[in-house]
């Protein structure tokens, strides 16, 4: 896949919010690029402005300066080619598993026809099969987060945003999980941007990895992860694994503690 | 063992205190204009079902009560639909609400009853003036407390207002609109029965008002045991309606774990 053509490209962005005791600067002079078919994640502290920047990403917050484009045209308000994956499964109960996934569907009137059977390969591709017919509430928390992910990409999105989608989840099943979206990941090639607080799961699953530190949300620098695909929990061990893990946090121990 | 001893041991109860009712008024010599005994009070049901009088009353009783629970239902939803989701809206009638709520409704009865005559149409009104409040706050309440990021993922898959409405508000208040609906089914029936109480040529609460006048207590407390077994079944179809539209409520939200009811009568 060619990672030369540039999928989203961030300006200058800068993001104040108006509160009580005046304007608070949440992010400034954000800039950065994110390849076709490339995966990016990007890691900082609790508070930093991961969340804010995610929404002017996904359309749902505009920016105070600068501007975020897609393929060239700035993101003005939601589209309809971009899927987002939120930290809580974010799932209707009142549908059952298929139906969830077929929301994206429902919404943009895409028809249903051609996407069922589409969203039954992508819920066996995420181990999925046989839930179809279940209700969300029936399910774990990590197949619920697997069934979020499978919505995400239903519609075909140009990219997808997942904005620490296995945060709320023990590590066990993190980890699983983490294996999963490179499985799939390595099947689809989608142009994610990953939003996460520990360093370890950004360098697992990132071809690159964008540092964030706080008040006001920057990105410092960014850390490409060489590391062949598929990656193993056990390449957790290695030595470039190490060194990665070791340079990002170096950022973040003056600042503040971060999750390793 | 245990769970058949239950029923039988409630049904047992019943009967013994049926009994003890029955010979405390008859030891005592309790006249029947004040509290009649159970045999009597069962005569007297006994009377009534068999000439169909019952009957006659409950229809229009019945109808009275559905009439204004549909009817005061609708204009709830609409209106509490219109104040959720339009901030200027529940600016201007805001103050009219509160102060309308704040008024005992059953204090209208007289003037509905001398605004809309006798028959049916007053004791509709009176019945939709008082099953109007639940839902009208259940709807405002339910229709606004959609999840956040059931919203946002809404939004972001560029949904239209009225998709979200749609897909995701309306589901949403589901719970909160059942609740309100219990609420506004045995509310009707008190407003029936207080605008009966009024002026009315017909229904159970003529009925009561009328045997009143007459001292046949017994044949009051038959009509006071129609009515409640009448609001019994009422308020049960409403909950099995409610079990299959709400499969999916974990909390199965009742009215009395549910959400607030400022309704008052």
């Amino acid at each position: 896949m060619a990672r030369s053509a540039e999928l989203i490209s961030v300006r200058g962005l800068r993001k104040e919010y108006g509160t009580a005791r005046g304007p608070v600067l949440a992010l400034d002079r954000i800039d950065f690029a994110v390849g076709e078919g490339e995966f990016v994640a990007i890691v900082g502290p609790s508070g930093c402005g991961k969340s804010t920047l995610l929404k002017i990403l996904a359309g749902l917050l505009p920016a105070t300066n600068g501007q975020a484009l897609l393929r060239g045209v700035s993101i003005t308000g939601p589209r309809r080619d971009i899927g987002v994956v939120f930290q809580s499964p974010v799932l209707f109960p009142w549908r059952t598993v298929l139906d969830n996934v077929l929301l994206p569907v429902d919404v943009q009137r895409l028809g249903r026809d051609g996407n069922v059977s589409r969203a039954m390969e992508l819920l066996s591709l995420v181990g999925l099969h046989g839930f179809e017919h279940r209700y969300p509430w029936e399910l774990s928390g990590g197949m619920q987060q697997r069934v979020a992910i499978t919505r995400g990409l239903i519609h075909n999105p140009a990219m997808l945003l997942m904005d620490e989608p296995f945060g709320a989840l023990d590590a066990m099943t993190r980890e699983g999980l983490n294996l999963e979206l490179q499985r799939i990941w390595l099947e689809r090639r989608e142009t994610v941007v990953f939003i996460t607080h520990s360093i370890a799961e950004a360098v697992f699953l990132a071809d690159r990895v964008l540092i964030m530190t706080p008040r006001p949300g920057h990105i410092a620098e960014e850390v490409r992860v060489a590391i062949p695909r598929p990656r193993s929990l056990d390449m957790m061990g290695a030595p470039e694994f190490s060194e990665a893990v070791r340079r990002i946090r170096s950022h973040f121990n003056a600042k503040g503690r971060l999750e390793g | 063992m245990n769970g058949l001893r239950k029923p039988a041991l409630r049904v047992l109860l019943l009967v013994a205190s049926l009994l003890f009712w029955e010979a405390l008024v008859r030891a005592l010599r309790v006249p029947a204009f004040i509290l009649p005994a159970p045999s009597q009070v069962w005569a007297a049901l006994y009377r009534g079902a068999v000439s169909g009088i019952y009957l006659q009353h409950l229809w229009i009783t019945l109808a009275e009560t559905l009439l204004g629970f549909v009817v005061g239902s609708v204009v709830a939803f609409v209106l509490g639909t219109a104040l959720a989701m339009s901030r200027r809206t529940e600016y201007f009638l805001y103050p009219y609400i509160i102060m309308f709520q704040s008024m005992p409704k059953v204090a209208l009865a007289p003037l509905v009853v001398v605004w809309f005559g006798l028959g049916l149409t007053s004791k509709v009104v009176s019945a939709a003036l008082i099953a109007f409040f639940p839902l009208l706050v259940n709807t405002i309440v339910g229709l606004r407390s959609a999840d956040e990021d059931r919203v946002d993922l809404m939004r972001s898959l560029a949904a239209s207002e009225l998709q979200i409405f749609r897909m995701l508000r309306l589901p949403s208040a589901l719970p909160f609109l059942m609740a309100g609906l219990e609420v506004a089914m045995v509310f009707s029936l008190v407003g029936a029965i207080v605008a009966e109480f009024v002026g009315a040529e017909a229904g159970l609460g003529m009925l009561i008002q009328s045997r009143n006048f007459s001292m046949d207590v017994a044949g009051e407390f038959a009509v006071l045991f129609i009515l409640a077994v009448l609001g019994l079944l009422l308020n049960a179809a409403l909950v099995s309606v409610r079990k299959r539209v709400l499969f999916w409520d974990p909390s199965h939200k009742s009215v009395a774990d549910g959400p607030s009811l400022k309704g008052g009568l």
